[in-house]
């Protein structure tokens, strides 16, 4: 395997993006922060990939516009995956691993506000038995945090300070759109939403866009004297069917964590959009209770769909550029109650 | 480290029809990789990543798809990728699978491309008001019928080209069992007999709307040693130009060019036209054809008519092109590209029945997507890449 590195990491997190529908605009700037912490121009880009979703866009084609964002006359090595930035990362990955190509700049964007999420994620379902009945994220996020309740994994409180935390955390992060902490009890006196969700368990609908950088042995040298090394990367998918799924589990998260080598991980970016999952993660993957987790605040405290999970790889990256970590994981989740998950581990050597 | 050889070395595909009532998406697609799976000599337990392509999900009316389909596909406990790149999607798809074996992470990559597009209204799907956009509601025809005027003004081609194009392929479909149109007695005068849609194009120039899928299995070096008739992969690429630019190209877009000469460079190929023995390009109207034989070199610019019109693109001419009967005779929009690149392989394995070509030993598969702006393309030989 070639030796390659994240290199850069630009976002976006809000509430509500007011302005282009094609995210077009947003996406500029958020390359033009990627050159500057490259030096490099578009013509130093190998490889290009982004990931998005149709049905978020309400519309066909939501990445053709994207692809102008790049300017891409004279025309680009490029592709596209219907998933999360964490899965172009990947392909991206890939494509330097065939040896075609040095560096590659990844990127994703979505606009959750234009309509109602929780709904619309409802049409990911088995469309010919389920979707009829419309069942939603957060309701089927609920049943959940129900079973493991049932189940004696976890309890309320361990839900509540795993959102306390993470708003804490996020007062330190720019981009946070939920942020605040509390106290575990004060958060547990708020009204249910979801039995037994609570509205901080749930990820805030977000807008937003990220964009990340990799490269190639000597090229990433060229960019930072402290790469993050991709060490291991892996995903796995379980079948989605919610009837017949332990939901307290989530085997191909831990499939995920077992082909990678995840000793010495001070750091890890777990993309969990409801609290509950957090403690499903954690357990998966084996994480010592020493790990720090989501020291950004995470998917509870910010969620753009399709580039949350990147973000988690993104801000994993940043912890070793800074000297913070030597050794951090990045996580990625799609899919109902965590059916389909990325781990990518870095490090400052390889 | 570079590139591991990689090969084809199974094939599969569905039957294509305007409605395929009797299976399910889920059953449209195992359909296809069952087939492929077979051809391998193979088990979904071997497989080790599954790459799915598709085109955009509101022709199903499913939102990411390939998520409730992961069980039924084999997928479930396996890395699972979903790749969407417009009209040259399955294309592309093929090429994240190789790239897969290419990069040394997997052995055994089985990839799969389908459309039902029974299930939902393509057309209303690609028609969804966006602010601040153009208005194009023409469809796919309305969009291309331009660019084909253009051509035929800028090449000074007889207005007959088309119907040879069409005439062709319609009758090399019905050598084809999977074909979804299978109109016997079709010919030129027939074509230029039919329906005026979009002046240049007639009915019969056009392609259909099918369900189908196509699935290909992509192995190591040595899986495709053990294999009795591998189509080894001698290159791959992708490249993508904008939408709208007044400096575009649409006739011959700059992508496609740029596409074809790294295509040739990395599958050692200097004489296209020479080298090639057989193609399966993307024409879903069929002016396409010498527009693109043009556009990939294998003729000179504003020449490509004469080399459709002299009868070279037919099964027994110099360059035989679409002998499948091409996406003018099956287009389920997501697993065309594949299907170009599938029956690509099958020429070289010389498995191609009744539309093989004799001695086949290097294709071309093409797939283009868009506003003729998305490019995928791959060359397979029956011998493995020497350079």
């Amino acid at each position: 395997m070639r030796d390659v590195a994240v290199v850069g990491f630009a976002q976006r997190q809000m509430q509500d993006f007011d302005g282009s529908p094609t995210c077009v605009e947003l996406l500029v700037p958020l390359f033009a922060e990627c050159y500057e912490q490259t030096g490099w121009t578009r013509r130093d880009v190998g490889f290009w990939c982004s990931g998005s979703s149709d049905y978020l866009a309400g519309r066909s084609f939501s990445f053709v516009q994207a692809v102008d964002a790049i300017g891409v006359i004279p025309p680009v090595n490029e592709s596209h995956v219907e998933m999360d930035l964490a899965w172009a990362m990947y392909e991206a990955w890939l494509k330097i691993q065939t040896g075609e190509v040095d560096t590659a700049l990844v990127y994703a964007f979505g606009k959750s506000s234009a309509g109602v999420l929780r709904r619309t994620l409802s049409l990911q379902l088995e469309p010919y038995t389920m979707t009829p009945i419309w069942p939603d994220t957060v309701s089927l996020a609920g049943l959940q945090a129900r079973a493991g309740i049932d189940a004696g994994v976890w309890d309320e409180r361990a839900m509540a300070e795993v959102a306390n935390r993470s708003l804490t955390d996020a007062e330190k992060n720019e981009y946070a759109v939920r942020k605040g902490g509390s106290s575990v009890d004060e958060l547990l006196a708020r009204p249910v939403y979801a039995d037994p969700l609570r509205k901080h368990d749930c990820a805030p609908v977000t807008d937003g866009a990220a964009a990340l950088v990799l490269a190639a042995g000597d090229r990433a040298r060229e960019v930072t004297d402290r790469p993050a090394w991709i060490r291991s990367l892996a995903h796995f998918v379980d079948p989605m069917s919610m009837g017949t799924r332990d939901l307290t589990r989530s085997p191909s998260a831990q499939r995920a964590g077992e082909a990678c080598d995840l000793d010495g991980v001070e750091v890890a970016e777990l993309h969990a959009p409801f609290s509950h999952q957090e403690l499903v993660l954690r357990r998966e993957l084996g994480l010592a209770d020493d790990v720090r987790v989501n020291p950004s605040g995470g998917a509870l405290t910010s969620n753009p769909m399709f580039s949350a999970g990147g973000i988690r790889i993104g801000e994993a990256a940043r912890r070793i550029w800074s000297g913070e970590a030597a050794r951090t994981l990045g996580h990625a989740t799609s899919g109902p109650a965590l059916q389909q998950n990325l781990v990518c581990v870095m490090g400052a050597d390889h | 480290m570079g590139k591991q050889p990689a090969a084809v070395v199974g094939v599969g595909q569905t039957h294509h029809r305007a409605k395929r009532e009797d299976v399910s998406m889920a059953g449209l697609c195992r359909e296809a990789v069952d087939r492929a799976l077979e051809d391998a000599g193979m088990t979904l337990d071997e497989v080790d990543a599954i790459v799915v392509g598709k085109a955009p999900d509101l022709f199903e009316g499913v939102m990411m798809p390939e998520l409730f389909l992961a069980e039924a596909l084999g997928a479930a406990g396996k890395p699972l990728l979903r790749v969407h790149t417009a009209g040259s999607v399955g294309g592309s798809t093929a090429i994240v699978a190789a790239s897969l074996v290419q990069a040394g992470v997997h052995r055994k990559v089985l990839t799969v491309a389908y459309e039902k597009q029974s299930e939902s209204n393509a057309m209303w799907a690609l028609s969804v008001p966006i602010p601040f956009n153009m208005p194009v509601h023409a469809g796919a025809g309305g969009y291309f019928a331009p660019h084909v005027r253009s051509y035929i003004r800028r090449s000074g081609a007889p207005n007959h080209i088309g119907a040879i194009v069409a005439a062709k392929d319609r009758n090399n479909a019905l050598k084809n069992p999977y074909a979804h149109l299978h109109n016997e007695g079709t010919t030129v005068e027939s074509v230029l007999a039919s329906q005026m849609l979009w002046d240049p194009i007639r009915y019969d120039e056009t392609c259909p709307s099918s369900d189908g899928a196509c699935a290909l299995v992509i192995a190591a070096e040595d899986v495709a040693g053990a294999s009795p008739n591998p189509a080894w992969i001698h290159g791959t690429v992708m490249r993508s130009e904008a939408t709208t630019a007044a400096e575009r190209d649409q006739v011959n877009p700059q992508a496609s060019r740029d596409a074809a000469a790294a295509l040739w460079e990395q599958a050692g190929i200097t004489s296209p036209l020479d080298e090639i023995d057989v193609a399966e390009i993307y024409v879903p109207f069929s002016w396409f054809e010498p527009m693109w034989l043009e556009s990939l070199g294998f003729a000179d610019e504003g020449e490509g008519w004469r080399l459709t019109e002299s009868g070279g693109t037919a099964m027994d001419g110099v360059l035989p092109v679409n002998c499948s009967g091409g996406v003018l005779s099956s287009n389920p929009i997501g697993a065309s590209g594949m299907l170009r690149f599938g029956e690509a392989a099958l020429q070289v394995r010389g498995a191609a029945g009744e539309h093989q070509v004799d001695g086949a030993r290097k294709a071309l598969g093409h797939a283009y997507g868009g506003g003729s702006q998305f490019f995928a393309m791959w060359v397979v030989g029956a011998e493995k890449p020497t350079h």
